[in-house]
């Protein structure tokens, strides 16, 4: 066979410039966002390395048993200790209050703004939950110590209203927008067809609701439910102004408490660099980070079981 | 008339069962301003298939959903006239429109099987309306799967999910889940539409053999399938800017036939629509 050479035409020639303009333009995008993506992950490892590296060394001093189980909070005494069982107690006693406080209230109004509001309703109930959410968190503090300690001090004839529960019905309030928000467009995206199917079968608003709506939407009130327990893991301000500040183990919810953010966030101010009390609070932060990790690795499984069980 | 007709003989039917089971009297249906039908009056026969036949948008789905009230759930209906279910009018204020449901059902065009076990989807109606034991719940989901001639294909997988089964035995799943709740009437809304043609064959012969027990209305696109099932025939039509008009209402051999309605024979010879 003969090959012909055949000279490209102009219009082929700018052509495959055009390609090759389109292919570096393709190239330069993606690598945008692979850097992007990079970043995440170098950010990610970034705050495992300072965590490890500023608050490990503190095992050193205090062994990591003595450490998490012990009752006593010294930093400056001499020698000092270091047990965080008060924080870390206090944080999974107002993290559980709020959650339990804050989910149903969640869900329920989810159901109502997905479900049972007519539309005008909705249009003014839902930017007001979304002003919720905007409200900073020292004001939640502020709102905390001027209207509910007093409230919670009487109603259980406390000492001080200051304390875990003041903070947990606080922590709920702050955790409600995003449990409602995230549920309801969970319960939203519940396909018509289930719901017509309930109604049709003589089922009730209700019935339809609590049978086919939440059960459909459960990975979605999942998430919403863990994000919830998220912010109130994670929340500071409104615990350091409402929780009492107090450093025993707490034995009741109406005891004052100090959390393991509220902790961080008092302590580090006085803390010397490098010091113990550093170290410690940084391990304190590690632990925290350990304790969030954890539940984004519960959620996810519960999420993929749920997912399996609905794919079968 | 070119459409061959393979009519079922109603004469041989017990004629005291056949009274009128659903009425419309005057209907006019709105979505907001949208007038969706207008002044409808008929009179469904017990133990019987009617068809409502015409072109997209005429408001044969409307018309359905007239009759379980299912219009209530779109925001913005409003209902003029009465609709009676055995004399009763079904849109008074007094009327429990969970139980209107649960006499009334209705099959949907796409299969709309729950999320949930091929168990759990038939015994969804019957638990809601207060069946606890489980043997009982067995049994009527045995019985319902049987009757919708479903149960020898799914006895062995009554734990899987509806949604694993196939399209026409989805829409067979739901016609079960109907069916347990022992409804006077089924609804269906072009339930075949999703379907391919044996398994609208099956359902065919599904509906034929519930209309013994069932009043049965459907609502189809097929004017082949409305001459195969049904015993009587609506006709409706979309005028320029006026939806929602019945144009004729009779037998199935008369309208398919011997149409009265010079609009109704230009529609089944395929004129238009």
């Amino acid at each position: 066979m003969l090959q012909q050479n055949v000279a490209p035409t102009a219009a082929e020639v700018s052509n495959r410039g055009l390609k090759r303009r389109l292919r570096l333009g393709e190239r330069f995008i993606e690598g945008w966002i692979f850097l992007a993506g990079l970043l995440a992950i170098v950010v990610l490892l970034g705050i495992i390395f300072i965590l490890l590296k500023e608050g490990l060394p503190i095992f050193t001093h205090t062994p990591p048993w003595e450490f998490l189980f012990g009752t006593k909070w010294y930093p400056v005494s001499d020698p000092p200790t270091f047990g965080i069982a008060p924080f870390f107690v206090s944080t999974l006693m107002i993290t559980l209050i709020s959650t339990v406080v804050a989910v149903p209230i969640g869900v329920a109004c989810a159901a109502y703004l997905s479900e049972v509001a007519p539309p005008k309703v909705n249009d003014i109930v839902k930017p007001i939950i979304e002003i919720l959410a905007g409200i900073p968190s020292v004001m939640m503090g502020f709102i905390g110590l001027a209207l509910l300690s007093p409230f919670v001090q009487s109603l259980f004839h406390l000492n001080t209203g200051l304390c875990g529960l003041t903070a947990a019905i606080m922590l709920s309030l702050m955790s409600l927008p995003i449990i409602v928000s995230v549920s309801e467009d969970a319960m939203h995206a519940v396909p018509r067809e289930f719901k017509e199917a309930s109604y049709a079968l003589g089922a009730t608003k209700w019935e339809t609701i609590w049978h086919v709506c939440i059960p459909s939407a459960l990975s979605g009130i999942a998430a919403a439910v863990m994000l919830g327990v998220g912010r109130a893991i994670g929340e500071t301000m409104t615990v350091l102004m409402v929780a009492g500040g107090a450093l025993a183990v707490p034995a009741s919810p109406t005891d004052p408490m100090t959390t393991m953010t509220s902790a961080i966030a008092s302590g580090i101010g006085n803390a010397v660099r490098g010091g113990l009390q550093y170290q410690a609070l940084f391990a304190v932060g590690l632990i925290l980070f350990i304790l969030t990790l954890a539940v984004n690795i519960i959620a996810e499984r519960v999420l993929e079981r749920q997912k399996r069980k609905f794919a079968r | 008339m070119n459409i061959k007709l393979n009519m079922p003989d109603i004469s041989t039917r017990p004629a005291d069962k056949c009274v009128t089971k659903l009425k419309a009297e005057g209907v006019n249906l709105y979505y907001g301003s949208f007038q969706a039908l207008r002044n409808i009056t008929l009179d469904i026969p017990s133990c019987s298939i009617t068809a409502i036949i015409g072109p997209s948008g005429c408001g044969k789905s409307s018309l359905l959903r007239l009759f379980n009230r299912m219009n209530d759930l779109i925001h913005g209906a409003r209902l003029e006239g009465n609709v009676e279910l055995d004399g009763t009018p079904i849109y008074s204020p007094k009327i429990d429109v969970a139980e209107l449901r649960k006499r009334v059902g209705m099959v949907f065009q796409k299969p709309n099987p729950f999320p949930m076990s091929v168990f759990e989807n038939v015994a969804y109606g019957p638990k809601r309306h207060g069946i606890k034991s489980r043997g009982e719940l067995e049994e009527i989901v045995e019985k319902s799967l049987r009757h919708a001639a479903l149960w020898d294909e799914v006895k062995d997988k009554l734990g899987q999910s509806g949604l694993a089964l196939s399209g026409g035995q989805q829409q067979r799943l739901c016609i079960a889940r109907v069916l347990a709740v022992e409804p006077e009437v089924i609804l269906m809304d072009e339930p075949c539409s999703a379907l391919d043609p044996v398994a609208t064959l099956k359902i065919e012969d599904l509906m034929r053999s519930l209309s013994e027990d069932y009043t049965i209305i459907i609502v189809t696109h097929n004017m082949q399938q409305a001459a195969r099932v049904s015993d009587t025939a609506a006709f409706m039509m979309m005028e320029p800017d006026r939806a929602g008009v019945l144009v004729e209402y009779g037998p199935t051999a008369q309208l398919f036939t011997n149409p009265k309605d010079k609009r109704t024979e230009d529609y089944i010879t395929g004129r238009f629509g």
